[in-house]
């Protein structure tokens, strides 16, 4: 009985060494390569995981789907995130170019306080709609690494391009041709 | 008497627990909240976004608020995942009950081989009264060749 008892703990404690083991290699092996992230990387164009925000302002919501039709470019942001200072004349600017060959920015502020992602909307005198994604289940869909990171969706709804870390002028230009087709 | 003492240590215990719920200070929330991007807690991290969620703290400590006014503001901005200790409901109710389940099951183990232990020994020691009895009849239960050997041996001293 004792002995019994004695082997059964040994398999017990041997397949929870096995399954831990198990989760580590998995975790390790899908690393950067899962979620929508993982996907643009492999070279597929992935559907854009769907969301509706409270947009940053108090105005109302924003919804990617309600985009469709437009090329949409996805720029995750945070106040505190130096980088995304530097890129968000830039992204005006492009919106600004852009908006009427059916292009739109959208910035999702992620993982900010509410007061900062407005302080930061007004001091760069951005006009184009933003998000508010306070607990960051948005970005987590999405597979974010840090801060900025930005996806570039087609009129179809699928990102067919991505930018991790700050943009420059050219690498919108490209995201955007990309996106348009 | 003993429950007067019990009354005056209770409140001397709530007295700065109310004075910290009413006026809490930066560095008792800064162990208590989470910075998001960084997954410690704020005392522990120099992040940018921690920075910017301890001016929001010292902001709402000169505004007056309490610390549950504060953390509920934090927790209505980045979710729950800002708080170090998880809420005592719903899933994250696990997160105080399985330690002490865990603890109540080792004490529940540690008592169960011990009881057996002790129960093994009280068998060994009912084993003991049939070699007494042996010896009370002044022969022991020996092979008959060693016990004639031992016969002798014990005779020629005794000569």
């Amino acid at each position: 009985m004792a002995a019994r008892l004695k082997l059964a703990g040994q398999a017990f404690a041997l397949l929870t060494i096995a399954s831990l083991l198990g989760l580590l290699v998995w975790k390790l092996a899908a690393g950067d390569a899962s979620g929508v992230r993982g996907a643009v990387l492999r070279g597929d164009a992935p559907p854009a995981p769907a969301f509706t925000l409270p947009e940053l302002r108090g105005d109302g919501e924003v919804a990617l789907d309600s985009f469709r039709g437009k090329v949409v470019v996805v720029n995750f942001w945070a106040s505190w995130c130096a980088p995304c200072r530097d890129e968000a004349p830039l992204l005006e600017a492009a919106w600004r170019e852009h908006r009427d060959r059916g292009v739109v920015v959208l910035g999702v502020d992620a993982r900010d306080l509410v007061a900062d992602g407005r302080a930061f909307v007004r001091e760069f005198g951005i006009t184009y709609p933003n998000g508010y994604d306070g607990p960051g289940r948005i970005s987590d869909a999405y597979g974010l690494t840090g801060f900025p990171e930005t996806y570039f969706v087609d009129r179809e709804g699928r990102v067919v391009h991505l930018v991790s870390g700050p943009l420059t002028e050219e690498s919108i230009a490209e995201g955007i041709r990309k996106a348009l087709g | 008497m003993r429950l007067l003492l019990a009354l005056v240590a209770a409140l001397a215990l709530a007295a700065p627990a109310f004075a910290s719920e009413a006026r809490p200070t930066l560095a008792e929330l800064e162990k208590e909240l989470v910075c998001p991007t960084c997954k410690t807690t704020l005392d522990m991290s120099d992040s940018p976004q921690a920075d910017r969620m301890r001016a929001f703290i010292r902001q709402r400590i000169a505004a007056g608020d309490s610390k549950s006014e504060i953390k509920a503001q934090l927790v209505a901005q980045f979710g729950e995942g800002v708080l170090a200790s998880p809420p005592k409901r719903g899933f994250d109710l696990l997160a105080w009950v399985l330690p002490l389940a865990g603890l109540a099951a080792g004490a529940a183990a540690v008592g169960a081989v011990a009881w057996r232990w002790s129960r093994g020994r009280a068998a060994g020691a009912a084993g003991a009264p049939v070699a007494a009895g042996a010896a009370a009849t002044g022969r022991l239960d020996v092979d008959p060749e060693l016990a004639r050997r031992l016969d002798e041996e014990l005779a020629r001293f005794d000569g």
